[in-house]
Parts: structure tokens; C-alpha cells; sequence
């Protein structure tokens, strides 16, 4: 009886150890499974040059560019498409083991994040030559190939060009009090306070930041927001770059009650960023990756992101000789700031600040 | 309850109870439990080195007032979103499991599929929708509506979440309904009580671990929701978190996400403390199907209510995302099929699906049939993903696979990995309230006429607990359908889902060129669901 009991005890013990045994590898398999589906989806072809590019800037605005170097080289592009604030995490975690070859960025402070890190390499002479040295970094470590300028949007339907005033200033006058919307988790709108800051000194900035928040701000997730709340009346002007107007318009159609105002002065508030690239320490193509960035500040790409296309980017070419679309106020004929974007890396001052203030959570 | 407590006491303590002849759970099961349960530790031990590494302003950061009027919020909103989706989920579990409402499996389809539609897009939509100068108020301004309540702010973010999050509840309710011995109730109206009575003292006391489970995941959804909170401008934790990284401030932002887990932890207590002692499974006899209830007179406040719950959480997002599409075709737009993103949407949806309900199952059978302090803390364990934003789980398996499992790092493999640490509750609750819903002594029964455990397991416990893997997989397939960070950061380089395919166009604000995915990722979910529902439906012959 007992010895019964005992043997139905271990088979028992037997069985779920079977049991485990079996959720265990069925678990495993199904992992491994997968993991053998990607591999072998992975697995390159006899090599064929390739670049490995993490891009902040959307597919739909710069997957042409990437399909157009791939016919015209025959180098495969692989892109992977982020956020640039998010890539540009995942770099820093990624660090030497990184398979990104090109980092593409919204903005000259990612780069600059980058670049403070030791992640980027020197670029050669004549592709630094090819832009402005406003547009680049003076490490010559990340170059520009598009450029955006800061601007006003305001509701044409309240308000006319002359009612703006000259400069940012202006805006913390108590007449403007809720009727300003800004982004300010937007990276654009945190290069721009990393330009007052560089600008006009840390005090002023906090100075200005607490003007405008005690006109009450209304807090936006974005610069196209804005820009729609602005043609909405929800805002009557608020803080943008310039090519979200066309786009609105584009959408809503020419009716739609918003234009761009490039502040008078010249001041911070009329800074001209940049979309640029940088080549990782950690890519094992290097010559690839320079080739890649000598194909974006060709007369090609650089025409392309001007516009001169279907579905027009309006973004300001940075190479010189290069026409600027129609609709935009060149370049030449907007007072800016005289900034070095590399001064703007130094967004963790910016972001003390906002916090601070009490801008950002 | 007292008749479902007095219908199965007899069993207490015998057989599977914590009595001495209660048998060991095997070394394996453990091993099995232990190493799913494990995988929640990196995205810990991550936070934990990152937050080591901050300076002395984490401390800044997290003193601050503000922190503490963040944390105020949020608690509100997680309270609020997770009372109001228990008060919706509830009827429509009920009206499409129990009752003779026309198109029953129809309602129950439309009424899921909320549930796929990621929440930045959910936020766009009621912005749209219900925002200033929306669509609503220009359809009201000819009858002189100038302005409509405020939207921004906690309006907007609890209604977006609410109507995206819901499903959770439902769900894991509609699988304890249709589990439920119809015997119990049988007993009670013979007794004497009345419908009413019988509703609340018998059926609701025996949903109890079903509406825990969900509740638990509609809560921890709304924690770790990011796109409607920051549409509708409200600021909680995980807002806080994403605005450090933003800005490269990985560590402030791992500080953060301590807290916010903390926060978790808690929600995980109070839910412990809803847990009775009761025991919920059938006492004896066949199963059968739930008994379909007459809705008389009541059907048509019953469509009613169904038909409003679809109009605002389904008909008002696809109306909106077609208006999108129709001006943007109108403005010569070109309408382009995105089938391969929504091929690879279904194929990591279905296989992040399968692997999790495969992961949950040993922590769940262990916490339910062996239950302890540490088999509890295991399951409980599995919670932190699901709680954390999705950025944070990502840039940990990021770290860890880039420096440990090189050649894992961006394949498919690590993605339904990341899946898995990311929506394993989603799968566990469900499992969870089928396994209670079984009377242990069939599996006893089995094996003391010489199954083998194992066959226990396939020939008993699974098919028992079927209705509960199928509802487990779907919410894993549906929330998976929607995920965006880890896919953005994990998945092979150039590896596009719909997710990803409409956050690239929203993201740079083209909003006509998002529809189309969007649209397709509605479409593809709800012939996932109508899978679904027809193998619930088979279980139902």
C-alpha cells in the first residue's frame, strides 16, 4: 500500500517535472523560432556596401533622399526612423557597439549632445567647404543640409504684420497676455532659448521666460499645433518654425487665416537652425558614410529639399547657389542672429532653466 | 457569494489546498516562472544604473513641489479612468456574453477594437474632434455654439484614455462571464432572490477577480500612457519622463521611472487588497454555456448604449481619420496601401501574442495553484513592464542587448522579447481569472486516474482555461498592433509596421498621409478580432 503510495507520489513528481520541462522549452522554441526567422532575415549577402542610417527626420521627408543615393550608388541603405531626441538616447546607450554608420538630426543641439560625447568623427575639408560655417559645427564634427528659421505665426484675422513687435520682447508686454502658444518640450522652441540664453546671458533669458509665462502661455505638444491653433483662434500668434505654415495651407487651403512674421530685430527669436548630420565614431564604413554626406549637399538633394517637387518641404538649402523656394523670404533677406549653432549643445543649461522657471515639469 | 462560498466549501483545503498533502510545485515550473519573471529585472536594474550615474539634481528634480503636483495628478487620472472603464465594461461584457441584444457578436467585435488605436492618434482625434473650433463646434456654430467646454486639460486626457482602455476590462470580464456556472445562479433565483439580487450577490462577487485584473491593467495603461497626455496637455509621470529624454537626460529620466514604478508597486497592493479569500471556480457537474437573458423592453437602452459607446471610441476616430484621408486624396494626396507594414504588423502582433500567452502561463498556474509569498511576488513581478513607458523597457533591452547580446540586438527576436517584458499582464490577468474559475479537483480527478501531469495540462487544464488564453492573446495582439517605441528602437533596421508607418507621418504632421495606415490598422485588428470571437464562439457549442 505504502510503497503504492510512493510510487504514485514520484510518478506524479515525475509528471510535473515533465510538465515544467515542457512550458520551458515550448517557451524557448517559440523564442528561438523567432530569433531564427530574423537571423536568417538578417543575414547579409556576400557584402555588398551598405550604410546604416538612424534618422530623426521622417520618411516622408527624407526617404527620397535615401532611395536616391541607393540608385545612384548602388550602396543598400538601411534607416532606421525615430525621434531625433530618442535616437540620439539609443546612441548613447548603443556607444561602440553601435550599427548606425549616419546619425540624422532635427536639430544642431542633438548633434551637439553627440558631439560632447565623442561620438562624432571629423569630417573631411570638402565637405565642411560645401556650407556656411554658420551651419556647421566648429569641431567640424556635424555639418548642416537643410535650414529652418524661427518665426512668429499669427492670426491674420486678429492681427496684422505691423501689430508685432520688433523683437521677443515685445511679447512680454501685458497686452499679449493669453493669446501666445509655445512648445516649449519642442526641440526647435529649446534651441531657440539655448540662443537667447547664448545670446544675452543666462539672467535675461530667465528674465524673458518669466515674462512670457506671466502673459499665461497656452502649452502645445508641437509646432504644427500651434500653428493650427493659431489659424483656429484658439491663440492669435505663438512660437514656430517657418515651414509649418505651408503645410497648414497646403491641407486647409490658402484660406487658412496664419502667416509667418520673421522678427524685425534680429534677435534670438529670428535664429536659423539646422537639420544636419554627423558621422558616428563607431561606423566601420566611414568613406561610405562621407560619400552619403557629399550626396545630400549636392545640387540634387539640396534642390529637392527646397521644393522643387510635389510634395514641396520648404526648408532652406544651405548650399550656396542653390534657389530658395518661391514662397519663402530668402535667406540673405532675414536678419539673424549672429550665432555659432555649436553653442547650442548645451541644452542641459536650457533645460535647468525651464525647470527652474517652472516651464517644463 | 455566501452560495457560491457555501456551493464549493466542501473543497476547501482538501486536494490543492495549502493542507499538507498539498503536492510541490516541480523544480521546473519554478525554473520556468523564475526565468519569465527575471526578465522584468532589467528594465529595474537598468533605471537603478542609469539613475546611479545622475549627479546631485536628480535629487532637485524629484524634491521639487511640482513632482508632488505630478504625482497628484496622475494618481487622479490612473483613479478616475480605471473607475469609469470598470463602469463601462461591465454592462457591455454582460450585454454582449449575457444577453439576447441583436447582433450580439457584432457589438462585441466594434466594441473591442477601440483598443487598437494607438493613443497619440486617439489624442489627435479628440483634439480634433472635441477641441476648440473642432469639427464638433463647427458642426454646432450654425445653431450659435461658440465655444465648447474645455477640452485640454484632465477632460480630454480621461476621456481619450477611457475610451481607448475600457477593452482591458472588457475582456477579461467577458471570459468570467463565460465561464461562470449557471448553476450558481440557478440556486440563488431558486432560493428566492430576485434578478437584481441575484446579479449583485452572486454574479458580480464571482467577476470580482476578472474586474481586478482588468482594472489592474486599465490602471497601469493609463500610468504609462504617453500620446494622449501629451496631446491633451496633462501633465503626468511618464509626460515628466519623456520630456527628460527629449533632452538627452537619461538619467533624470531613469529617476523618474523609479518613481513612477513605486507608483506601480502601490496600484499592485491596492489590488492584492481587492482579492477575497473566495474560491470562484464550479462545484461539480458538466459546464455548460452561459444562460442568454431576455432583454424585453430593455434591448433598446441596452443599443443604445452600445451604439454610444461605438459612435464615440470607434465611429468618432475612423469619421475623423476619413475626413482626414478624404481631404488629403482631395488635395491630391495619393492613396498608397501600406500591405507590407500591415503584414509585418500581423505577424509580430500574432507571434508576441502566441510567445507571451506561453510566458505567462507557468507564472500565472504557479501563483494560482501554488500559491505563496513568493510565487505571488513572481506574478506580481511581471506587472512592472506593463506599467512602465514604453521607452524605458526599450532603452533597457537597448543596453543590455547591445553590450551583452550583441547578436540579438535589432532582430525580430529581441523585438516579441521586448513584446513579451512589455505586455505580459495583458496576457497573465486573463489567464489568471480562467484558472480561478476552475475547479482544481478536475485536474485532481484526472490525475488520480493515472494522467500524467502533463496530460492534465493539455487534456484539462488548457482546454478549461481556453476561453481565458484567447482573450489573453487578444489583448496582447491588439496592444501589440499599436506599439510604437520598442518597435521603434528594436525592430530590424527598416522594419515598418502600421504603428510605425503613422507615427512617421503624424509625426511630421501629415495627418492626410497617416489615415490610410491607420485605417488598415483598424481593418487588420478587427479580422484578428472576428478570429477571435469565432473561436470563443466555437467554445460556446
Amino acid at each position: 500500500m505504502s510503497s503504492m503510495r510512493k510510487g504514485r507520489a514520484s510518478a506524479r513528481k515525475n509528471g510535473l517535472f515533465r510538465l515544467g520541462m515542457v512550458l520551458l522549452v515550448t517557451a524557448a522554441s517559440i523564442l528561438l523560432l523567432g530569433l531564427a526567422a530574423c537571423s536568417a532575415q538578417a543575414t547579409p549577402r556576400p557584402q555588398p556596401l551598405s550604410l546604416t542610417v538612424y534618422s530623426g527626420r521622417g520618411e516622408e521627408l527624407v526617404g527620397p533622399a535615401f532611395q536616391q543615393f541607393q540608385q545612384a550608388t548602388g550602396i543598400e541603405v538601411k534607416v532606421r526612423y525615430g525621434s531625433t531626441s530618442e535616437l540620439a538616447t539609443t546612441l548613447l546607450e548603443e556607444g561602440k557597439n553601435s550599427p548606425a554608420d549616419v546619425y540624422w538630426a532635427q536639430d544642431a543641439g542633438a548633434l551637439g549632445a553627440l558631439s560632447k560625447a565623442g561620438r562624432l568623427i571629423e569630417l573631411p575639408e570638402d565637405i565642411l567647404g560645401l556650407v556656411d560655417s554658420k551651419f556647421r559645427s566648429h569641431r567640424a564634427d556635424w555639418v548642416g543640409i537643410t535650414g529652418r528659421a524661427r518665426v512668429m505665426i499669427y492670426n491674420t484675422q486678429k492681427l496684422k504684420e505691423a501689430d508685432l513687435p520688433d523683437d521677443i520682447w515685445g511679447f512680454t508686454d501685458a497686452k499679449w497676455k493669453g493669446r501666445i502658444g509655445w512648445a516649449p518640450t519642442n526641440g526647435s522652441f529649446q534651441a531657440f532659448v539655448t540662443a537667447l540664453r547664448v545670446l544675452e546671458g543666462e539672467a535675461r533669458a530667465r528674465q524673458w521666460l518669466n515674462g512670457i509665462q506671466a502673459n499665461q502661455p497656452k502649452t502645445y505638444p508641437s509646432n504644427y499645433s500651434i500653428v493650427i491653433a493659431v489659424g483656429r483662434g484658439e491663440v492669435d500668434t505663438g512660437f514656430v518654425n517657418h515651414y509649418y505654415l505651408f503645410r497648414a495651407l497646403k491641407e486647409e487651403g490658402e484660406a487658412f487665416p496664419a502667416r509667418n512674421y520673421y522678427p524685425r530685430a534680429g534677435d534670438a527669436g529670428a535664429l536659423i537652425n539646422v537639420a544636419g548630420v554627423g558621422v558616428l565614431d563607431s561606423s566601420k564604413n566611414r568613406e561610405v558614410a562621407f560619400r552619403f554626406v557629399r550626396f545630400l549637399l549636392s545640387e540634387v538633394v539640396q534642390s529637392f529639399f527646397a521644393g522643387d517637387r510635389p510634395d514641396d518641404a520648404f526648408e532652406y538649402p544651405l548650399v550656396p547657389g542653390v534657389a530658395t523656394h518661391p514662397l519663402l523670404t530668402p535667406l540673405d533677406q532675414i536678419k539673424t542672429p549672429n550665432i555659432d549653432l555649436a553653442d547650442l549643445s548645451d541644452l542641459e543649461g536650457t533645460l535647468k532653466l525651464l525647470r527652474e522657471t517652472g516651464v517644463l515639469p | 457569494m455566501a452560495i457560491a462560498r457555501s456551493k464549493v466549501g466542501f473543497l476547501k483545503g482538501k486536494l490543492w489546498g495549502r493542507g499538507a498533502s498539498a503536492p510541490r510545485p516541480p523544480a521546473l515550473l519554478w525554473l520556468a516562472a523564475g526565468a519569465v519573471a527575471a526578465t522584468m529585472l532589467l528594465p529595474l536594474a537598468y533605471m537603478v544604473v542609469r539613475t546611479l550615474g545622475a549627479g546631485s539634481e536628480i535629487w532637485d528634480l524629484i524634491l521639487r513641489p511640482r513632482t508632488a503636483a505630478i504625482l497628484g495628478r496622475t494618481i487622479l487620472l490612473v483613479v478616475a479612468v480605471t473607475a469609469a472603464c470598470i463602469a463601462l465594461a461591465l454592462p457591455l461584457a454582460w450585454l454582449t456574453v449575457r444577453s439576447d441584444i441583436p447582433g450580439r457578436r457584432l457589438w462585441a467585435i466594434l466594441t473591442a477594437l477601440p483598443l487598437v488605436i494607438p493613443s497619440f492618434v486617439g489624442g489627435y482625434v479628440v483634439v480634433a474632434a472635441l477641441g476648440p473650433r473642432g469639427l464638433l463646434q463647427q458642426l454646432l456654430a450654425p445653431l450659435g455654439v461658440e465655444r465648447l467646454p474645455e477640452i485640454y486639460g484632465f477632460p480630454g486626457a480621461f476621456l481619450t484614455i477611457t475610451l481607448l482602455t475600457y477593452p482591458y476590462v472588457m475582456f477579461t470580464v467577458r471570459g468570467a462571464l463565460w465561464r461562470l456556472d449557471p448553476a450558481l445562479e440557478e440556486t440563488a433565483r431558486s432560493l428566492g432572490i430576485g434578478a437584481r439580487g441575484t446579479f449583485f450577490r452572486v454574479t458580480l462577487p464571482h467577476l470580482r477577480p476578472a474586474i481586478a485584473a482588468g482594472g489592474l491593467l486599465a490602471a497601469l495603461y493609463t500610468l504609462h500612457d504617453f500620446g494622449a497626455v501629451s496631446l491633451l496637455r496633462y501633465e503626468t509621470f511618464t509626460w515628466a519622463i519623456y520630456i527628460q529624454y527629449e533632452t538627452a537626460a537619461r538619467s533624470l529620466a531613469a529617476g523618474l521611472s523609479l518613481l513612477l514604478a513605486a507608483l506601480a508597486l502601490l496600484i499592485l497592493l491596492v489590488e492584492v487588497g481587492t482579492r477575497g479569500r473566495g474560491r470562484y471556480y464550479r462545484g461539480g457537474g458538466s459546464p455548460r454555456p452561459p444562460s442568454i437573458v431576455p432583454l424585453g423592453r430593455w434591448r433598446w437602452p441596452a443599443l443604445a448604449f452600445c451604439g454610444l459607446v461605438v459612435a464615440l471610441a470607434l465611429a468618432l476616430p475612423l469619421s475623423v481619420l476619413g475626413y482626414w484621408l478624404a481631404r488629403g486624396i482631395a488635395a491630391g494626396e495619393p492613396f498608397r496601401l501600406m500591405w507590407g507594414a500591415a503584414v509585418n504588423s500581423l505577424y509580430v502582433s500574432g507571434l508576441a501574442a502566441m510567445v507571451t500567452v506561453a510566458a505567462a502561463l507557468p507564472v500565472t498556474f504557479l501563483a494560482v495553484r501554488f500559491l505563496g509569498r513568493v510565487s505571488a511576488l513572481l506574478e506580481r513581478s511581471t506587472y512592472l513592464g506593463f506599467a512602465l513607458p514604453g521607452i524605458v523597457v526599450a532603452l533597457a533591452l537597448v543596453f543590455f542587448a547591445v553590450n551583452y547580446a550583441r547578436p540579438l540586438y535589432q532582430t525580430l527576436g529581441l523585438l516579441i522579447f521586448a513584446y513579451v517584458v512589455l505586455f505580459l499582464p495583458a496576457a497573465g490577468g486573463s489567464i489568471r481569472s480562467a484558472l480561478l474559475q476552475i475547479n482544481p479537483s478536475l485536474e485532481e480527478a484526472a490525475r488520480s486516474l493515472g494522467r500524467r501531469p502533463l496530460r492534465v495540462l493539455t487534456g484539462v487544464t488548457l482546454p478549461l482555461v481556453r476561453s481565458g488564453l484567447l482573450a489573453g492573446g487578444a489583448l496582447v495582439f491588439l496592444t501589440t498592433m499599436k506599439e510604437l517605441p520598442a518597435t521603434l528602437l528594436l525592430s530590424p533596421t527598416g522594419f515598418k509596421t502600421l504603428a510605425t508607418s503613422i507615427w512617421g507621418s503624424v509625426s511630421e504632421a501629415f495627418f492626410a498621409r497617416a489615415a490610410t495606415p491607420a485605417l488598415l490598422l483598424v481593418l487588420a485588428s478587427s479580422l484578428g478580432m472576428a478570429i477571435f470571437i469565432f473561436q470563443e464562439r466555437r467554445q460556446e457549442r
